[in-house]
């Protein structure tokens, strides 16, 4: 089956780029090892940085003795809290949500360290290696507090408090309402629920977190690379915090090795490596090794939830009730603070459906590990798999088939725009459609047959379905994290043809891998009418733009597309008043296209490059007042956003002896409205969906009662590998969106819907031994467990 | 400090200076400037650092610069050019075998090591040679596809 089969295709006036699978302007030098990540950067003789990082979770620091360390071959400086106090501001994670404590951000530990892993002291030293053998040199005491290693323990009466001055563990409560739903569960034909939870896990991009600051004398300026993907947002908290204009501090994030949401938040490093590079007057560098990113950059998930869900005989979910404890670790994060997460959870648990009452609580609790922050899906991998699982506890006790439960409970087209009972507003989307060709695209009747041959052989074969909806594109009416204060509402494009007539577009953006570079150079090319090659995207440096924030929240292709269609309207009209001057034509006779302005129907024709010289060079073809610069700037806010959906379908097999699931089949039906370009598009969706095969069958971090990570290597957190990944089968469902050209996000929905159709899979397929999934991953050894206990219940039933 | 010797991308270097516990990641990156060989885990798991000596894979952080004094090393910088990029480079582009890039050098090295040992015959193959490799980012079935068609290709040649 074609992996690239469209449903509905749109009709688009003429396209020649968007739509098409034109090929990445960035692969050629990424492909020949001429990219430059941040630790490709070669400045002069840069020094080094390295952390010593706590090794207790919890404690007070008594004493840090750093004498030995300063004398060290290569040691330049050695950093404590206490000697850079001067040199800034905490950076406070601030909102506007009620029962909410911000806890500061520090570039060092200052009296108490909260997680292992918490950078102590930095050593700044002429090379990586001189400076992590002066750490050995240092010696800190510490007197224990007592570890918090689980939400559940950190609420408990007589916890000890991670930050006292919260006067509790929990930073973070919100509940939301809807309706009288212990009436409406009270009067439920049926009733399913149970206790769900989705275990910590490492976003883990390839590229460990990495920045090199450029200091530059003259100026007494500094650059920040960064391997962020909010350059933006970083720009303006170090100014802010350092007390340092945008003109000497630029940041720039240059090639990224992905981030998933791990490089989405200001961190602690990228303070200090700026207030290193000032007091010493240096360039700095600093590159996390693998345990060092496993045990300091942001986490995911780590939420348990108590769910029931009520429905009327005939299959309509009536209500749904929730309460959430989400371990969100020791910090919150910037600027999006501990509630980004865990609340996130309860907003989309009613997800694509039209629930009537509801009751969602959340608790975000300290504990003694690294802050959860942003990963792919951000909540909404666990809502789905709650409300997904309890779809399909209902459709079982109902005697509904999962594929009807779901038709009958989705918001159908006519429905639109529509309100679930978060609050969240639905516009029209595909939600039914993506739900039938999934079942078409996976050959649903055929594998239900399948199943029954094979039950029939004792062998253990399961089918999920999961569906679900998110919010994309967001603009500036709703903020991406609740109350959170900066504007993530916007992005702006700036297109220039220079006095050579070449054409740059410079945006706020930053990709790091999503391909954004060759996206929106084709939405330029189209509604600039320029050749997609001439056309040269500049993003992630803050130089370039006069604010901006970067790339996430599936946001880039509304937001960063949007302003680049709005820019190149904009400049087309000046090229055309210029045209209009140059070939004696009415500027509405000007067509442009390909880089050349074209009298319709005739072949009176001037290209960019002969625009260019005359407003630019030659001072005779223009009156004066039609030399307008070729350029212009939109900053393009979508107001509300809008949303995208799938439907993922998943055929498992459970290997009895060794407890292995094996994937069988995989179908995404998705719904990202007009698609920029397929080939990109189909990519996100493959890699998405293996993340989330990652969180529904391996990735786990760890930790023990003490707060130390057992599974700080790629040995012990194990991420799928070519193997363990199935080929997938991904359909697109074209509906446009009302944002401008039709676009919805789309990056993250492969890792919300997948844990969750492969969860219901897996539950199908033990369902013969009586087994539910409500936990995360399924590991070998889980599933093990629980067909041992399967087992000894039966024998005890048997006994009976 | 030790002296090495060696041949990177059919270039000859003598460098003087070389700390015996300097990795051979490091020594390519940081000493000669050759930074399309990546770092992900400086544990031997992620592939990314993988560089061809005396033609075999190797993984460059699991190995001593000095270690390879005398060795021939083949880098991704060492198999084509952004203007002119070696056929199962192309191929990745093709089939959109990277997204952020980070562990394609990696990749890319990997796949020729085993274009040139293996038939490749069925994906099963391909995905078994690439399962000491790990990309976070492309779920691997284009990378599987990038390397199926250079296999196909090279078949094609060969007939
Ligand atoms: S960096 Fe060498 S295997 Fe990961
Ligand atoms: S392309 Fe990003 S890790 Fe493979």
């Amino acid at each position: 089956m074609s992996s690239d089969r469209r449903v509905n295709p749109s009709e688009v006036l003429r396209p020649r780029n968007v739509g098409a699978p034109v090929k990445r302007t960035e692969d050629a030098r990424l492909l020949a090892g001429n990219g430059e990540y941040t630790a490709d950067r070669k400045p002069d003789r840069p020094l080094h940085l390295a952390f010593l990082r706590s090794s207790q979770p919890h404690a007070r620091i008594v004493r840090i003795g750093t004498a030995a360390a300063q004398e060290a071959p290569g040691v330049v400086a050695v950093l404590t809290a206490e000697d850079i106090a001067d040199d800034f501001k905490p950076v406070i994670p601030f909102s506007r949500m009620p029962n909410y404590y911000a806890t500061p951000i520090l570039p060092l530990a200052s009296k108490k360290v909260r997680y292992v892993g918490e950078a102590v002291v930095a050593v700044v030293a002429t090379s990586r290696y001189l400076a992590e053998d002066a750490l050995e040199l240092i010696d800190v005491e510490y007197q224990p507090l007592g570890a918090i290693s689980r939400g559940e323990t950190a609420i408990a009466e007589g916890a000890p408090l991670l930050h006292e001055e919260a006067g509790s563990n929990i930073l973070i409560a919100r509940e939301f309402k809807k309706g009288d739903v212990a009436a409406d569960l009270k009067a439920a034909a049926v009733r399913v629920g149970g206790r769900f939870e989705m275990t910590r896990k490492a976003p883990l991009a390839m590229e460990p977190r990495s920045y090199a600051v450029e200091y530059e004398k003259r100026r007494d300026a500094i650059t920040l690379y960064t391997s962020s993907n909010i350059p933006g947002i970083v720009r303006d908290a170090v100014s802010e915090s350092l007390g340092l204009p945008g003109h000497r501090l630029r940041v720039v994030a240059p090639d990224v090795g992905g981030s998933f949401g791990s490089k989405g938040s200001l961190y602690p490093e990228e303070l200090l490596i700026c207030i290193a590079a000032r007091k010493l007057r240096r360039s700095v560098k600093w590159t996390a090794d693998r345990l060092e990113d496993m045990s300091s950059s942001s986490q995911a998930f780590a939420e348990i939830v108590d769910a029931q869900m009520g429905f009327d005989a005939n299959g309509i979910a009536t209500s749904l009730q929730a309460d959430v404890i989400g371990d969100v670790g020791a910090f919150s994060i910037y600027p999006w603070t501990c509630g980004l997460e865990p609340v996130q959870v309860v907003s989309f648990l009613p997800g694509p459906y039209k629930i009537g009452s509801y009751r969602g609580a959340v608790r975000g609790v300290a504990t003694c590990k690294p802050p959860t922050g942003p990963y792919r899906g951000v909540g909404r991998p666990i809502s789905t798999f709650v409300t997904e699982r309890l779809m399909d506890l209902g459709a079982a006790a109902l005697g509904i088939d999962p594929l009807e439960i779901r038709r009958r409970n989705l918001v159908r087209a006519e429905e639109f725009p529509y309100r679930i009972a978060s609050g969240i507003i639905w516009d029209k989307t595909g939600f039914i459609e993506c739900l039938d060709a999934a079942a078409e695209a996976a050959g649903y009747d055929r594998l239900r047959k399948e199943q029954a041959e094979a039950r029939k052989a004792g062998r253990l074969f399961g089918v999920g379905v999961a569906c679900y909806a998110e919010l994309t594109g967001i603009g500036s009416r709703i903020a991406v994290a609740p109350g959170m204060p900066i504007n993530t509402g916007s992005e702006t494009a700036k297109i220039t043809i220079d006095s050579t007539g070449a054409i740059t577009a410079a945006f706020g953006v930053a990709s790091h891998g999503q391909g954004l570079e060759t996206t929106l150079a084709q939405i330029i090319a189209d509604d600039l009418g320029a050749r997609f090659e001439d056309v040269r995207v500049i993003q992630g440096d803050s130089d370039e733009v006069p604010m901006s924030t970067g790339t996430y929240a599936s946001r880039s292709a509304v937001l960063g597309g949007g302003a680049a269609k709005h820019a190149s309207r904009l400049l087309q009209e000046k090229i055309k008043r210029v045209a209009s001057h140059l070939l004696e034509a009415n500027a509405d006779d000007i067509e442009v296209t390909e880089g050349n302005a074209v009298v319709l129907g005739t072949d009176r024709t001037v290209n960019f490059k002969q625009i260019a010289k005359a407003v630019y060079s030659d001072m005779k073809t223009l009156p004066v007042d039609a030399r307008e610069e070729l350029s212009a700037t939109y900053t393009y806010d979508p107001i509300n956003g809008t949303t995208a959906a799938a439907t993922h379908i998943a055929a498992v097999e459970v290997d009895p002896a060794t407890c292995f699931v094996r994937i069988l089949k995989f179908v995404v039906a998705e719904d990202c409205g007009r698609l920029i370009n397929p080939m990109i598009v189909d990519g996100q969706v493959h890699g998405g969906v293996a993340q989330g095969i990652g969180a529904a069958l391996f990735e786990e971090l760890i930790y023990d009662e003490d707060g130390q990570l057992l599974t700080a290597s790629l040995v012990d957190y194990m991420i799928p590998s070519a193997p363990e990944v199935p080929s997938l089968d991904v359909v697109h469902v074209e509906s446009e969106s009302a944002v401008a050209g039709g676009f919805r996000g789309m990056g993250e929905g492969g890792t919300i819907g997948a844990p969750a159709a492969i969860a219901n899979a897996i539950a199908d397929a033990l369902s013969p031994l009586g087994i539910d999934v409500s936990i995360l991953p399924m590991t070998p050894e889980r599933i093990f467990r629980l067909m041992e206990q399967a087992r000894l219940n039966s024998i005890g039933k048997a006994d009976e | 400090m030790a002296k090495v010797s060696v041949t990177v991308n059919g270039e000859k270097y003598d460098v003087p200076d070389v700390e015996p516990r300097m990795l051979l990641s490091d020594f390519l990156r940081d000493r000669l400037g050759l930074t399309g060989t990546h770092v992900g885990c400086e544990h031997g798991v992620c592939g990314a650092c993988t560089v061809l000596v005396n033609g075999d894979s190797a993984r460059s952080c699991l190995m001593l610069a000095v270690q390879t004094n005398g060795a021939e090393i083949v880098t991704v910088e060492g198999l084509g050019s952004p203007e002119e990029l070696n056929e199962l480079q192309a191929q990745f582009r093709e089939h959109h075998g990277l997204q952020c890039g980070f562990c394609t050098p990696g990749m890319v090295m990997t796949g020729e090591d085993l274009l040139r040992k293996y038939p490749l015959a069925t994906d099963e193959d391909i995905r078994e040679g690439l399962s000491g490799n790990l990309c976070r980012c492309t779920g691997y079935q284009n990378i599987v596809a990038a390397i199926r068609s250079a296999a196909a290709r090279r078949t094609e040649k060969a007939s």
